[in-house]
């Protein structure tokens, strides 16, 4: 982890609420793994006053640059399209924990929601470059919300989208694609980000099925360095229910351990 | 300049300059930033005595020109922060300042005592600033008699030098600032976080799970300098200026007021290394001035009369 001053490669907007931004990243000696994240300035004023964290999205170890998928929320994110090609760009990290993939993980389940797209992406590509055959269910409001999802299908990733414009993302409809999906393929371990509705299923989906499974949490940070636990979450050990900090000892959880409420 | 002198006193503690961080925005984790051995001390995070779980999340969120904290001193508890945390900066060569939030008087004299032991602590900072168990949940800074007798207290069963860190949710910070100086307090924090609530207008909920917390960062500052300036009116002892320093412009400031040291917390999370960059700007800012002694500027406000 350091504070890093990256330059903007291009910072465009992909779909009505979605933006993507590219930089230049040969200052990062670190290895930088699917879901860890970093710490962005999103303007160089003093407003919005804290950083904000996003997941890295790709990575390109071969041209050295990262990439980052945000949606445009509030202030921060607001302020993060302004930034241009060619301006420089503060981020600290890289940070937390990221996902790991099994040895012998040959095929992988990933249901990601809006957001947590970005996060699973990076573990998408990471899979793909591993041959490990992934299964990826997108849910958004709309399809235009999943535009930047047709990456992964560039990948390789063998896409289901389901949104509420089509009305394919309610829990249950969820639920049996899933079983559907585990009967047809070999699906060695699952994944998920973005939504606690999704993930509180997958949960019960990968216990069911002994399947391990990860989980990529979101809390507001203060430092997202360890040091102030502001983001904290439940995690089940076996002394009894955690407190941990997710930019610390997540983002990444094992799915099976953590306390969705 | 060749030699600019930055060290400062506190009781018995020498500090080879004046910049440290404030406790609960600062930790090991941020050692791969920059060399501890640069600052004038380490403050860790305020140790419990028994494990605590701390408050509901969300514990943060951003206002204009700060932030609104209600952590709830999550920890771990006094035996694990002995083995553990203490243990880590027993490599640097800096004094650290171990700070303790308790629950009731006997309980700030009982960890004072434990914590005195221990090779690696330099001084003591006394977080009366958290909420008192036994008077109702106000803060022990809240009660000048009450922060007279835990000073006076846990200087009897210690040795080390003494930060009372004060809050700023009272009527008269002078008669507190008083009441521990005269229970024996080495030197006063200026101040903790001041109380404060935000709420969301979209779904009408506090925008933070414990509805209230502590606001820090630069909207506070004008506050802190108010409150260094009357607590140095009363007192000569060493005060450490807390709240809302971002750069090292503010850091002159507070020593102008009064300070002799100052804390820098909320700015780490925006910029890990301000407090290096904070004393690069001091330094150069002597130099400008042709001053030797940071020592000498504490106070040194013209104030017209
Ligand atoms: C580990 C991690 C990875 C993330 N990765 C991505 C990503 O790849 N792409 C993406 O678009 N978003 C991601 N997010 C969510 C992103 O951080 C928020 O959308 C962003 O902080 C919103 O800022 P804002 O000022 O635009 O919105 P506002 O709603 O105005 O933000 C107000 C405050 O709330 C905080 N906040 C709001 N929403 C969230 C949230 N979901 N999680 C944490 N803090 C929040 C902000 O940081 C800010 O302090 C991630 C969050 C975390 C914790
Ligand atoms: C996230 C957070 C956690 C804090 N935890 C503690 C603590 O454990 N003990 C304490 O005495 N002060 C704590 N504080 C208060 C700070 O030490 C400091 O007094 C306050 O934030 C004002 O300084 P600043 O504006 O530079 O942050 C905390 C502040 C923040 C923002």
């Amino acid at each position: 982890m350091k504070v890093n001053k990256l330059e903007v490669l291009s910072n465009v907007q992909v779909s009505e609420r979605y933006w993507h931004m590219k930089l230049e990243a040969s200052s990062i000696l670190e290895p930088v793994k699917p879901g860890q994240f970093f710490n962005i300035k999103c303007a160089e004023a003093d407003s919005p006053f804290l950083r904000r964290p996003f997941s890295i999205y790709r990575m390109n170890k071969a041209e050295k640059t990262i990439e980052f998928l945000y949606l445009m929320k509030g202030q921060g994110t607001f302020k993060l399209t302004d930034v241009v090609a060619g301006e420089k760009v503060d981020m600290l990290g890289p940070l937390g924990e990221g996902f790991t993939l099994g040895k012998t993980w040959d095929t992988v389940l990933l249901l990601a929601r809006g957001v947590g797209i970005a996060t699973l992406a990076a573990l998408a590509q990471e899979a793909v470059e591993k041959h490990v055959k992934c299964i990826a269910i997108l849910s958004a409001r709309t399809n235009n919300d999943l535009l930047a999802a047709e990456m992964l299908q560039g990948l390789g990733v063998q896409v289901i989208k389901v949104t509420e414009e089509d009305g394919t993302s309610d829990v249950s409809n969820v639920h049996r694609l899933i079983e559907q999906l585990l009967i047809e393929n070999d699906i060695k371990a699952t994944f998920t980000c973005g939504s606690k509705r999704l993930s509180k299923l997958l949960q019960k989906i990968s216990k069911n099925h002994g399947l391990p499974g990860q989980i990529a949490l979101e809390e507001h940070m203060g430092c997202a360095m360890g040091v102030c636990y502001a983001c904290v979450c439940d995690i089940k050990e076996e002394n009894g229910i955690n407190s941990v900090r997710v930019c610390k000892e997540g983002p990444v959880f094992n799915l099976e351990k953590v306390v969705l409420g | 300049m060749e030699s600019l002198k930055l060290d400062v006193k506190i009781g018995e503690l020498k500090l080879k300059n004046p910049i440290m961080p404030a406790s609960g925005a600062f930790g090991f984790e941020m050692e791969s930033l920059f060399d501890f051995n640069q600052l004038g001390a380490i403050v860790p995070k305020s140790i419990t005595k028994y494990p605590r779980g701390g408050n509901a999340t969300p514990r943060v969120c951003e206002v204009t020109g700060g932030m609104l904290n209600s952590i709830g001193i999550q920890s771990k508890g006094l035996p694990y922060y002995l083995k553990n945390i203490l243990p880590q900066y027993e490599q640097y060569n800096t004094p650290l300042i171990a700070s303790i939030s308790a629950d009731s008087v006997d309980e700030f004299a009982e960890m004072s005592e434990i914590i005195s032991k221990e090779k690696c602590v330099s001084g003591i900072e006394l977080n009366i600033s958290c909420p008192n168990l036994e008077g109702d949940g106000k803060a022990f800074g809240m009660d000048a008699e009450l922060s007279y007798q835990l000073i006076k207290k846990v200087k009897a069963v210690t040795n080390q030098s003494i930060i009372a860190k004060l809050t700023p949710n009272v009527t008269s910070i002078q008669e507190i600032a008083l009441a521990c100086e005269n229970g024996g307090a080495d030197g006063l924090n200026v101040a903790n976080t001041m109380l404060a609530m935000a709420i969301d207008i979209h779904t009408r909920k506090p925008k933070i799970g414990n509805v209230l917390g502590g606001i820090s960062g630069p909207a506070i500052k004008p506050i802190i300098v108010r409150l260094i300036h009357q607590v140095r009116k009363v007192t000569e002892i060493p005060i450490i200026g807390c709240g809302g320093v971002m750069n090292w412009e503010d850091a002159i400031e507070m020593i102008l007021a009064g300070a002799n040291a100052i804390q820098v917390g909320t700015a780490n999370f925006i910029n890990p290394l301000s407090m290096m960059e904070i004393l690069e700007g001091i330094k150069r800012y002597m130099t400008t001035y042709q001053i030797e002694d940071i020592n000498d500027l504490v106070g040194k406000t013209d104030i017209p009369v």
